[in-house]
């Protein structure tokens, strides 16, 4: 991310880490997570799932900050993050 | 062509614990927005802190009419436009339960219209979430009773020639506690006002403003059901505590949403309760003057 100034505390806030899994059977598409993930995690994937759509894919995971937004715009139940601060270190 | 991909193993989705994940994928289109309502009616059920046992769903016929069909919880797909009336019935049979009514705009204010007034009128102890997505969308994009005035649909292909309904403004003058409106992209927001609905004791209504890219965008130009999410979310205006009779659904100028009444009224039980016990004092309260009955003449 780019600061117009360096915080102070920058040290000591933790970013919270996330890994974006999709249910790829049940993607229908529609590219919500795509257009509304704040971190631009998300692309559409070349692949289709067994239903003939294009899905999308982490092609940036290290970026996911576990907002979970993806999870609530998907009107598929298609998609979800977890919370991995603290293996990633 | 890269073949079809299938995880051997299908991830488990937080939500799936309320999900019949034998039925999903559901029949929704892609891009429809009754899908993110029905995730945050889930999100507001666990949040709410109700036991799941005395929860609830009614819903009547149409798309929305699916998410009975669709929740792990007690549900009930009704004939269309009886959500209101069943879901009466639940609750008189089992005061301690919530129940909520998730339908169409189509099967609640057209057909279901006369129980919708009637239910607020005396305050029943429902939560209505009601997602209009201007049309009626299962039976091929017909004219509904909220399609906007000029707005083309099957059976208006020259475009509307009605005055849409202000479903707001009619819940809170017919006598709702809680009268709130979102668009389908303040998930956040919807989900809140919807445990706000749940917890809240009288008629709460909820009015969601969903895409229907298949029926409704297509013919209005904005086929992407990405457009249509945000052009609703563009023109809306977060206006709290508006006037409902205020709060119109204009595209042109401010699409009015947010939090627009919540207030106290008695419900249907209570004064039921009252009623049962003798505690009603009898009608008139001022009481009737028997000596001056008689003494006056007509005209």
């Amino acid at each position: 991310m780019k600061y117009w100034r360096e915080p102070l505390d920058l040290d000591r806030i933790k970013v919270t880490r996330g890994r974006v899994t999709v249910v790829l059977d049940r993607c229908k598409g529609c590219e919500f997570c795509i257009s509304y993930c704040s971190r631009g995690v998300l692309a559409m994937s070349k692949k289709f799932n067994r239903k003939g759509y294009h899905y999308p894919e982490a092609a940036e995971p290290a970026k996911c900050v576990n907002c979970h937004f993806c999870e609530v715009i998907c009107p598929e139940f298609a998609i979800f993050s977890e919370d991995i601060s603290d293996t990633a270190g | 062509m890269t073949p079809p991909t299938t995880a051997a193993v299908q991830p488990v989705h937080p939500q799936d614990h309320l999900l019949r994940t034998d039925r999903i994928p559901h029949i929704w289109c892609s891009g429809c927005g009754i899908g993110i309502v029905f995730g945050a009616l889930m999100a507001a059920v666990m949040k709410s802190g109700t036991p799941l046992d005395d929860v609830a769903v009614v819903s009547g016929i149409g798309c929305t009419g699916r998410m009975a069909g669709y929740i792990k919880l007690d549900s009930f797909h009704t004939t269309h436009g009886r959500a209101i009336p069943f879901a009466t019935g639940l609750k008189l049979a089992r005061p301690q339960g919530k129940v909520v009514v998730a339908s169409g705009d189509g099967d609640l204010l057209a057909i279901g219209g006369n129980h919708f007034i009637h239910a607020a009128r005396r305050n029943m102890d429902l939560t209505i979430i009601c997602v209009n997505n201007f049309n009626y969308g299962m039976t091929g994009g017909q004219l509904a009773p909220s399609t906007p005035f000029g707005a083309k649909t099957t059976t208006t292909p020259l475009g509307s020639p009605d005055e849409p309904f202000n479903f707001c403004a009619l819940a809170a003058a017919c006598g709702a506690t809680y009268v709130a409106r979102w668009t389908a992209l303040h998930v956040r927001r919807l989900t809140n006002a919807i445990t706000e609905a749940m917890n809240k004791k009288g008629f709460s209504f909820v009015e969601v403003i969903a895409p229907c890219p298949t029926a409704f965008g297509r013919r209005n130009k904005i086929r992407r059901a990405l457009d249509l999410l945000r052009f609703y979310y563009d023109r809306s205006v977060v206006k709290n505590q508006l006037d409902p009779g205020e709060a119109t659904i204009d595209f042109d100028h401010s699409l009015a949403v947010g939090k627009f009444l919540d207030i106290e009224r008695p419900t249907f039980l209570d004064h039921y309760e009252m009623v049962n016990r003798g505690e009603v004092e009898a009608w008139p309260a001022t009481g009737v003057d028997a000596s001056a009955a008689g003494k006056r003449k007509a005209g």
